[in-house]
């Protein structure tokens, strides 16, 4: 029998495959190995060891929620579906020619990223829609007959349509679909008129297309997995993640599988919000470090920032514009190829490169002794002393440290004529330096400095890296929360039941109807709430209402939140109070005499978060325990040092353990470097403070990157 | 760690945070602008000033040829206005070509920033707006009278409050008058967001002034561009390239002398100004070399007074270089934008394999001034409009890689959705994809220009101002390469149009555009087959192209 107190999160990595259980308030996790070619295999591993482990069966279970990387994964490494894009006449080469500029004005040798679909997959109609939703050339449904035929000789699995001005009129995308559904039942279709209903070719048909992309190998998983679950008595409906960190349903999921794009690093979001609150920190850096990426979000007040669009797949040194743009509501966050499998080389400058490639889990690094030959980050750790070959993963995973040495010998260390601890430091050097860059780059561009933040280090490998790097940003605090290896599944089960329903009606105020407003914001209301309650039957829902207003003739909207009271009783005087406050907080100042236009409109039901007690945070006191002492390379001198062992699960309320030190725990180790303390605090989070002014600082802060 | 170490890395924190602080002026711009040349196409700039008119910081927007520029036109206001004329609260204003940015169609806007109650510095910005009056933006006007309106160097509020007779006079001066004045507010308030900005920037290090993370500032940007000067090898160089021009070609000459500690940049022998808007004020041709010089030798040094000083530019008086009121300077860009080719190609001689081959140069512009039919039979929805559309040929294939397709250089504007534009009037653009066979044959290729084909709803007619170059001179190859495609522009039955001015569409009629290809760098019989068996199966060459400048036969 299922029980509503029981609960599980489930998070799949690039490498492992996180699972925790809640069961009556306490937490049990399990982080195995992810399963490529099946993941759902580890999920029912990972069930089956965490119920064992807290003496539950596994059909007590009352809902499961779950993320996934794998469709960010897909659309980084270009692994996705054979996919085609169908595009009206005249406009093949949207997803190609961008924005027809460059990201980096003065690099000579730029080079742009290749559009996800190649030009020979790319099909058109001889078909247009106005601006005005007017049909200025009408579709063939012969035309689109005959290209039905052509792409059945083409072997696609999957197709993207995206047609001009569907966003106002999706008419002709769904005359295109409906005859692709008969002529091509095989094949998955998707269309940019329900995928990303909104204005802009360009970000509109690149993300029906990752969407495409992802679809049938995401559907054809969450297929199978409801199928498991069953086959071991689980019946609990699952829930997914996605990217604006809320919650949906999976038969949403598997439609529009690009919304989960992100859903992991969003759970991560919400477990660093959730710490956040619990220590009232208003200024956040949460770094989420795993096997495959490295995700670094700025939280102001607990609240993870969102956004419309975001871009994926950066390709140049984490420039805004190298990526992929995606428009879908999103938390704001950086995604670097950087974690414990990036793979290390030597480029042709005789540059050390780390990622974006990576060595999975299958076959891993070097060190897992599965086949893998190349150099990752993870061997660059063991060798430099921060993994325990004999219990890494609690015990699960055996590492071998000289097949670590072989492959950094092979291939970092005769290119570049070093020893095998200097090929190492250098690979961690460069991947610390990398995460670095990508958190001062995010920080510029939401304009903070980050200086007074404080990091929050969660995902495997981030407790490992998490010190350095605040050596490298001048970040003087650190938290690492328990179960940190797991912290994006426990996020999961932190998040809300959430939608977000959402609308464009296009009304001015010298035109506002109050009534139509009403009616409009009731039924997206009504739409929101059956949404939650659909997941939740008896949940209290929370509303909050916003309007998107601009004034006529601009082309960007300012979010103007509305109270519910504004909802039911609108006029057009407090719509524009209320924007032009927003508007002055925003820009400073008002524009007179300019009509103000309302674009769309967006009501967000979800479910009560419970607050998180507060923790009054504890810093000195009396030593822990030493199990041992490590030798451990320190980057900030570029030697070993002898640093204190010492197990998380011994260290008591109150007491500190001073770098060079590694707490050792099931999942991860986390690096106190010397100068820092930690101290344990009462709800078991590891507070890691800077006591030693700041060492040499290392040149590449002195400098702008060439 | 020594307290001069602390406050360097301070100071290093505070630069990069006044490089933050303009760039989130500039987006502001970017949120609040009305025109789609800068919501959507980035056509602006911003940047932070000391006291003495020294720019300290500029974003880095789409816009190479506002760097100088702005770097010079805060003394102008300094000067005009008056330092004790300034209060907390005051905007100032201008669209001067020679004071501002080389065109009436940029307006500048700068605000004093004051801390404390006094003083510290300026903030400017610049937005290049849909309209400024006269003959509509185009190549035909024959002195700037007839251009637009000017706004000289005034006061646009004072102590907060808006000079209301000056925005009467912009409104009955320009087409599209809500955009241009909602513009204007949008200036101002980009401003006062680096304002704000920069106040807590000064509380939170404790600072009163600017000045000591300005002379930080200008000193090592001063030291960083001299030492990159110096490792070059002292020589003079010369190149010249020939364009298209209004009625005549124009030659672009160049002399370049690399000194210990500057370079000289003289572009004498150029030809004289032209009679139509095509005439480059200095500023604007100072912007174009710099940015050319630096791209090949100091790219990731931050502009500033300081990083730009080594570079010392100069054109004759007289030239279409250094054009003097009143020419007729509308158009600069299309000429400015071929400077960086003209200066890399002289720079070829001292650092080969870093410069690229040709490439479209100048941006491939146009504005549409579209109205009800003539004749009385236009429906009674119909209405006039301005519509200004950025659009990119290809670049010139690089030492190691194939040109950027459909893609500006040297100009970094992006270009506008076409969804966005046919909500800004009744235009309907039906075409806008890559030009097969277009980008110059090489080991490396050019990049591919693009087609586009541009209507108007029924019942419209319009006028086409066109603004392209490279239909009688197109890109040329480096190390033999061969030349990018030229440019088209025909009516949709093939009549031949002209590449400047402004022209007639009758009715029903639509534009058609092939815009310009990129030149090729090396010998096409060196090119990797693998690669152009991927350009023929995507299309972007034919295979008789394949054939005739490869040599590539498909294997069967």
């Amino acid at each position: 029998m299922s029980d509503p107190k029981v609960r599980l999160g489930v998070d799949i990595g690039g490498t492992f495959t996180d699972v925790v259980l809640e069961h009556h308030g306490a937490l049990t996790t399990v982080k195995v190995l992810t399963t490529y070619d099946a993941p759902e295999r580890a999920i029912l591993d990972g069930i089956s060891q965490v119920c064992n482990q807290a003496g539950v069966d596994a059909s007590e279970i009352s809902s499961i929620i779950h993320g996934t990387t794998l469709a960010t994964n897909a659309l980084i490494e270009r692994n996705g579906a054979k996919t085609a894009l169908i595009t009206t006449k005249g406009f093949r080469d949207v997803i190609e020619m961008r924005t027809e500029s460059r990201f980096e004005q003065y690099d000579l040798n730029l080079k742009l990223p290749d559009a996800l679909i190649d030009r020979e997959h790319r099909y058109v109609l001889d078909e247009r829609m106005g601006a005005n939703v007017q049909v200025l050339k009408a579709l063939d449904p012969a035309e689109v007959e005959a290209l039905a035929e052509e792409i059945k000789t083409g072997g696609y699995e999957s197709l993207a349509i995206g047609l001009i001005h569907s966003y106002l009129n999706p008419a002709h995308e769904i005359m295109v679909r409906d005859i692709f559904a008969k002529a091509l039942p095989d094949v998955t279709l998707s269309l940019s008129s329900e995928v990303s209903p909104q204005m802009r070719e360009y970000e509109r048909f690149n993300t029906v297309c990752a969407n495409a992309y992802v679809k049938p190998r995401m559907r054809a998983y969450l297929t199978r997995l409801t199928e498991k679950l069953a086959g071991i008595g689980t019946t609990a409906p699952v829930f997914l993640m996605h990217s604006g960190g809320g919650i949906i349903s999976l038969e949403s999921a598997s439609e529009f599988p690009v919304r989960l794009v992100e859903s992991g690093p969003a759970g991560g979001a919400i477990f660093a919000a959730h710490v956040a609150a619990k220590y009232g920190l208003g200024k956040v850096l949460s770094f989420d470090m795993g096997g495959t990426t490295a995700k670094i979000c700025l939280i102001k007040e607990q609240n993870p920032k969102t956004a419309r669009v975001f871009e994926v797949a950066r390709t140049y040194r984490f420039k805004k514009g190298s990526g992929m743009p995606i428009s879908i509501p999103v938390i704001e966050m950086v995604e670097i190829g950087a974690g414990g499998g990036s793979l290390a080389s030597v480029d042709a400058m005789r540059q050390i490169r780390v990622g974006p490639e990576s060595a999975g889990s299958e076959p891993g690094p070097a060190c897992y002794g599965r086949g893998g030959e190349r150099p990752a980050v993870t061997d660059a750790d063991l060798v430099l002393g921060r993994l325990d070959p004999d219990n890494f993963a609690g015990g699960s995973i055996k590492l071998f440290t000289e097949a670590s040495e072989r492959a950094l010998e092979t291939h970092v260390g005769q290119t570049l004529q070093l020893d095998t601890t200097t090929a190492a430091f250098g690979v961690s050097e460069v991947v610390d330096e990398n995460m670095a860059n990508a958190a001062r780059v995010h920080a510029v561009e939401s304009g903070e400095d980050l200086s007074g933040y404080v990091m929050i280090a969660f995902g495997g490998a981030a407790p490992l890296h998490a010190g350095r790097l605040c050596e490298k940003l001048g970040i003087q605090q650190m938290l690492v929360p328990p179960g940190a290896g797991v912290g994006s599944a426990i996020g999961f089960l932190k998040a809300p039941f959430s939608f977000e329903a959402t609308r464009s009606v296009y009304t001015r105020l010298t035109e506002f109807s109050p009534p139509q407003v009403k009616e409009v914001l009731a039924e997206l209301k009504a739409e929101a709430g059956d949404f939650v309650r659909s997941c939740e039957p008896d949940a209290t829902v929370q509303f909050e209402f916003r309007a998107y207003m601009r004034y006529v003739g601009q082309g960007w909207e300012i979010p103007v939140d509305l109270t519910q009271d504004e909802a039911d009783a609108p006029t057009a005087e407090r719509y524009q109070a209320q924007f032009e406050a927003a508007y002055a907080n925003l820009f400073g100042r008002i524009v007179d005499g300019l009509d103000i236009e309302i674009t769309s409109w967006a009501v967000k039901g979800s479910t009560e978060v419970p607050q998180p007690e507060m923790i009054t945070t504890v810093t000195a006191g009396t030593a822990a325990e030493t199990s041992g002492v490590r030798h451990l390379f320190d980057p900030a001198s570029g030697r070993f040092v002898d640093a204190q062992t010492v197990e998380r699960d011994a260290v008591e309320a109150g007491q500190t353990v001073d770098g060079p030190a590694l707490i050792t725990e099931r999942e991860t180790s986390i690096i106190v470097p010397a100068g820092f303390q930690a101290s344990m605090q009462s709800d078991g989070c590891l507070l890691v403070t800077q006591t030693s002014p700041a060492r040499a600082v290392e040149p590449s802060q002195m400098e702008r990157s060439a | 760690m020594s307290t001069e170490a602390l406050s360097a890395v301070s100071n290093q924190v505070m630069w990069n945070r006044l490089i933050s602080v303009v760039e989130e002026q500039a987006q502001t711009l970017v949120r609040t602008a009305f025109s789609t040349s800068v919501r959507e196409a980035g056509d602006l700039s911003a940047g932070v000033y000391d006291l003495d008119g020294n720019m300290l910081a500029q974003a880095v927007t789409g816009t190479p040829g506002h760097v100088n520029a702005m770097a010079e036109s805060v003394k102008h206001f300094m000067r005009e206005i008056g330092t004790d004329n300034m209060f907390e609260g005051d905007v100032y204003i201008t669209n001067d070509p020679w004071m501002g940015t080389g065109h009436l169609h940029d307006i500048t806007v700068v605000s004093p920033s004051f801390f404390k109650g006094k003083m510290v510095g300026y903030f400017a910005c610049t937005a290049h707006v849909v309209d400024i009056g006269g003959r509509g933006f185009g190549a035909d006007a024959n002195s700037v009278y007839e251009e637009g309106l000017c706004i000289p160097i005034m006061k646009f509020a004072e102590r907060g409050a808006v000079d209301m007779g000056l925005v009467k006079i912009v409104r009955n001066n320009v087409r599209e008058a809500d955009q241009v004045v909602g513009d204007i507010y949008a200036l101002a308030a980009c401003n006062e967001i680096g304002d704000r900005r920069l106040v807590e920037m000064l509380e939170e290090f404790g600072l009163e002034t600017l000045e000591p993370i300005a002379e930080f500032i200008l000193e090592n940007s001063y030291r960083a561009t001299v030492e990159r000067i110096a490792a070059l090898p002292r020589k003079s160089v010369t190149n010249e390239m020939t364009i298209d021009g209004y009625s005549d070609p124009i030659r672009l000459c160049v002399r370049l002398d690399i000194e210990e500690d500057h370079i000289r940049a003289d572009f004498s022998g150029t030809s004289g100004i032209d009679k139509k808007a095509i005439n480059v004020p200095h500023v604007y041709t100072m912007a174009y070399a710099c940015y050319a010089l630096k791209c090949a030798i100091a790219p990731e040094i931050p502009n500033n007074a300081a990083s730009l000083s080594p570079f010392k530019i100069s054109a004759p008086e007289g030239s279409i270089l250094n054009a003097e009121h009143p020419a007729p300077v509308a158009l600069r860009h299309v000429i400015g934008h071929m400077i960086p080719d003209t200066v890399l190609g002289a720079l070829h001689d001292i650092l080969p394999g870093t410069v690229p081959a040709e490439g479209a140069g100048s941006l491939c512009n146009f504005q549409l001034s579209i109205r009800p039919q003539s004749g009385g039979n236009a429906p009674p929805d119909a209405r006039r409009a301005e519509v200004l559309m950025f659009n990119c040929g290809g670049s010139g294939a690089r030492p190691s890689l194939d040109g950027m397709n459909a893609t500006a250089f040297p100009s970094g504007v992006m270009t506008m959705p076409i969804e966005a534009t046919e909500h800004t009037g009744p235009v309907i653009i039906w075409r806008k994809e890559l030009r097969p066979d277009s980008g110059g044959a090489g080991k490396f290729r050019g990049g591919l220009g693009q087609y586009m084909e541009i209507g108007t709803t029924e019942g419209h007619e319009f006028d086409f101002s066109a603004m392209f170059d490279r239909v009688r001179h197109p890109a040329r190859g480096r190390e033999g390469g061969l030349e990018g495609g030229a440019t088209r522009f025909e009516l949709d039955d093939g009549t031949v149009m002209r590449g400047k001015g402004k022209q007639a569409i009758p009715p029903g009629r639509k534009a058609f555009l092939a815009l310009p290809g990129g030149a090729g760098y090396g010998d096409p019989k060196e090119r990797d087959p693998a690669l152009i068996a991927r350009d023929v199966a995507g299309g972007y060459i034919s295979a008789e192209a394949a054939m005739r400048d490869y040599g590539y036969k498909p294997k069967a």
